[in-house]
């Protein structure tokens, strides 16, 4: 069966303009390939482009070279080449992202932040609602919080809601990135026992964890951001 | 949804104004339920490019074209006046940075809101006022204000009038200039959210004219820059705003105050 | 030597060629105001000058002209005017709405039923019924010319959620021909069902806002309204104290200072026809 995501020769760099117009490049020949029911977790020094790969993948950041091919549902797309309304249908449909900040919208309460993407795929109000009061309760988020908007709450509080919010649509494709930094033990194992679960459902899973205990729990292979860091 | 038709589709807009270059160029398609944001410094032209969009000033060269309701794709120039005022009063709506170009101050909100449905002939007092109490609830107005002019009303509650006013007839295509330019960032925040939810929960398209990037990241799903008249880069909100490729780009980004 | 220095009823035939070619295309476009080159006349805007024009453009040696201010033959208006045209035109003059082939009006529409061989001129002040609500004329035109009517139901609409009803009483717009709305110069409400189905062309005529508008004979002319607030014509309560009618649209004379005040017939001509046929009536038993 064909991987979920194959990046092949993909290169990326900044080029500074208001500095002169200088080159900083990030990365070079980025090449692996993540299959269904499977977690890659991306190792490697600060610095070294692994929340960049994130970023690429999810179409934040541009290429400036290679390919980056998700199959899913018989459809195959380069997200390199595709145009910005595919990439919204992907992030919409297929990509789940649980990036390191939450970024939410003032006023919008917790509830509907995780509820969102649910609504978005076609699912009733109430029905995303229950289900995301379900998965914020899984981890741990007191329901007194469920109402109030997420940019009052505490670091860890708000990671869990982002991590609620990427986690409850059936993603085919997972990219995290430190989802368990600013997490407890006791919250870090719903984690893990969430991750997996979603490996067993299928999901392609692309992890960033500093923490080895948590890596080993989720991580098929392993990719080493050093060799296709621009900057080693 | 990825096969779907563009509602609005825009090619080689050209506009000038003497030896002014108004705009020059400007292509794109807006797709049912996507919002734009047109970003850029005053004077960029992008004003200008929504005036010309929606036909307040005549182009001097290119096409922009509408899906009407019948499916069918008509390039704006070739509709009559009366055709093109059906649109703007039931099938587009205008949100203004200036309340008083979008609102008639002497007249109460129930009489703004009632304007749109009493043009697409709505003769029944008693559900033109439940339909305008209805929007004044769902723009968070309180409803005992349906007799008080827009001048008593403060400038956020102006611009959630005028949200009203355009949504009331159901229409598919809002156009907004600075919708929250002049307004205390607390009003500004409750505004944007409001419009958000709007565009989400009916599926609205959005052309959206802001020098706020803030207000482009939270609203638009994709982002045009213009510089000097011009579309200079343009893409998915976040690639746009986090990995700009124009010089203009990351002037702009990097000149963002942080929050 | 001839009495009269000037050409028959006032104008010069060039001017009323003009006046008549606006009256011949406001009749063909129901509603429509059609500009015309007013022209000076000998009393100020606000006398009807407008009025005075559409009648020396039509009036020919035969025709009997009326004249009535607020229903009445004898006002200073409706005097000076119809002494005007008895000067000018030589043309004979009555009170008598029956016997009038032109009738000269501000503010009313008489009680007794036109016929087809009538026509009835108003003086009208201000011609667009939006100018209120919308100062711009050229976005009221371009309003006429899209038929886009909404902001005339806004007026309606806030007078009803400001007074409860609407409040509108005179110069109330109507829908002629189902085309063009119009303002039917500042003749009460009361009078606005004679408009419509007349048998009697009605020409409106404004000198100072250089209009022309026109109703042929039998047009459908539909008081704006709501569903559930429909058009009601109104008159005050009560009978004329004169005649003794309960079905036409009274004055208010106040008859004392010490809060006397009776209602009679602001029709004059109608209200003096109802007494002498109830007087020639009670005569046998004197």
């Amino acid at each position: 069966m064909k991987p979920v995501l194959e990046i092949s020769g993909v290169s990326k760099s900044f080029t500074m303009h208001l500095q002169g117009g200088v080159s900083l490049p990030v990365m070079a020949d980025v090449t692996f390939d993540v299959r269904a029911g499977e977690c890659v977790a991306i190792v490697g020094p600060s610095g070294a482009g692994k929340s960049s790969v994130l970023k690429m993948i999810y179409g934040s950041y541009g290429c400036d070279s290679g390919r980056i091919v998700v199959t899913h549902g018989g459809e195959i797309t380069d997200l390199v080449q595709a145009p910005p309304r595919q990439i919204l249908a992907l992030r919409r449909e297929t990509i789940g992202y649980v990036s390191q900040f939450l970024r939410a919208v003032p006023r919008v309460p917790a509830l509907d932040v995780v509820a969102e993407p649910l609504v978005a795929l076609g699912a009733a109000r109430e029905e995303a609602r229950d289900r995301a009061a379900a998965m914020l309760t899984r981890l741990n988020v007191p329901q007194r919080l469920f109402g109030l908007p997420p940019a009052t709450f505490s670091g860890g509080e708000q990671q869990r809601v982002n991590i609620a919010r990427g986690l409850l649509p059936d993603y085919a494709l997972l990219l995290l990135d430190e989802p368990t930094a600013s997490l407890d033990a006791k919250n870090r194992a719903v984690v893990v026992d969430l991750i997996n679960a979603r490996k067993r459902g299928g999901a392609a899973i692309i992890a960033i964890v500093h923490d080895e205990d948590v890596r080993d729990a989720i991580a098929d292979r392993i990719v080493d951001a050093a060799h296709f860091s621009a900057a080693a | 949804m990825t096969d779907d038709a563009p509602l609005l589709s825009v090619r080689g807009v050209t506009k000038w104004y003497g030896r002014r270059l108004g705009c020059r160029d400007v292509g794109f398609d807006l797709y049912p339920g996507e919002v734009i944001a047109i970003v850029g410094e005053s004077g960029s032209g992008k004003s200008t490019l929504l005036r010309l969009l929606t036909r307040q000033a005549d182009i001097d060269a290119g096409t922009v074209s509408y899906r009407m309701r019948d499916g069918s794709l008509r390039d704006l120039s070739a509709l009559t006046d009366a055709e093109r005022a059906v649109l703007r009063r039931t099938d587009w709506g205008f949100v203004h940075q200036d309340a008083s170009f979008g609102l008639r101050m002497s007249v109460s909100a129930g009489g703004n809101i009632g304007e749109r449905l009493m043009s697409a002939g709505a003769r029944h007092y008693g559900d033109i006022r439940a339909e305008a109490a209805r929007w004044l609830a769902r723009v968070e107005i309180d409803q005992a204000r349906i007799d008080d002019t827009p001048d008593t009303f403060s400038g956020g509650m102006r611009q959630r009038l005028q949200i009203a006013c355009s949504l009331v007839t159901g229409p598919r295509l809002i156009f907004m200039d600075e919708p929250t330019g002049g307004l205390d960032v607390s009003v500004q925040a409750r505004i944007l959210d409001l419009l958000r939810g709007l565009v989400v929960d009916l599926g609205l398209s959005a052309l959206i004219v802001t020098h706020d990037l803030g207000v482009a990241r939270l609203l638009s799903h994709r982002i045009m820059v213009m510089k000097a008249g011009e579309v200079i880069e343009s893409g998915l909100t976040d690639r746009v705003l986090d990995d700009p490729r124009e010089p203009y780009t990351q002037l702009l980004v990097s000149s963002i105050l942080p929050a | 030597m001839s009495a009269a220095s000037y050409n028959f009823a006032y104008l010069d035939e060039q001017s009323k060629r003009m006046i008549r070619r606006a009256i011949l295309k406001a009749i063909a476009i129901p509603g429509y105001q059609v500009p015309f080159a007013s022209r000076e006349m000998p009393m100020p805007y606000g006398w009807g000058t407008g009025g005075i024009q559409v009648t020396a453009a039509i009036l020919g040696p035969d025709d009997v002209l009326k004249v009535i201010d607020q229903g009445s033959d004898d006002t200073t208006n409706a005097v000076s005017i119809r002494a005007f045209f008895a000067k000018v035109a030589d043309v004979k003059t009555t009170t008598a709405t029956a016997d009038a082939t032109v009738i000269q009006t501000r503010h009313r529409v008489p009680e007794t039923p036109l016929s087809d061989r009538q026509i009835l001129v108003y003086q009208v002040p201000i011609p667009e019924p939006l100018r209120f609500l919308e100062p711009r004329e050229t976005e009221t035109r371009r309003l006429h010319a899209l038929a886009d009517y909404g902001l005339m139901h806004v007026k309606l609409y806030e007078d009803i959620a400001h007074h409860g009803h609407i409040a509108t009483a005179y110069a109330y717009p109507v829908m002629v021909a189902g085309r063009y709305l119009m303002d039917p110069s500042p003749v009460p409400k009361f009078d606005n069902p004679k408009i419509g189905g007349c048998a009697a062309l009605q020409l409106f005529g404004a000198g100072r806002e250089k209009r022309i508008y026109a109703i042929p004979p039998y047009t459908r002319v539909v008081s704006l309204d709501f569903a559930d607030y429909p058009f009601e014509r109104y008159r005050q309560q009560g009978t004329c104290a004169l005649c003794g009618a309960d079905d036409t649209f009274l004055d208010e004379v106040v008859t004392d200072d010490k809060g006397g005040r009776m209602f009679i017939c602001s029709d004059s001509d109608y209200c003096e026809k109802r007494r002498e046929t109830a007087s020639a009536k009670e005569r046998p038993h004197d």
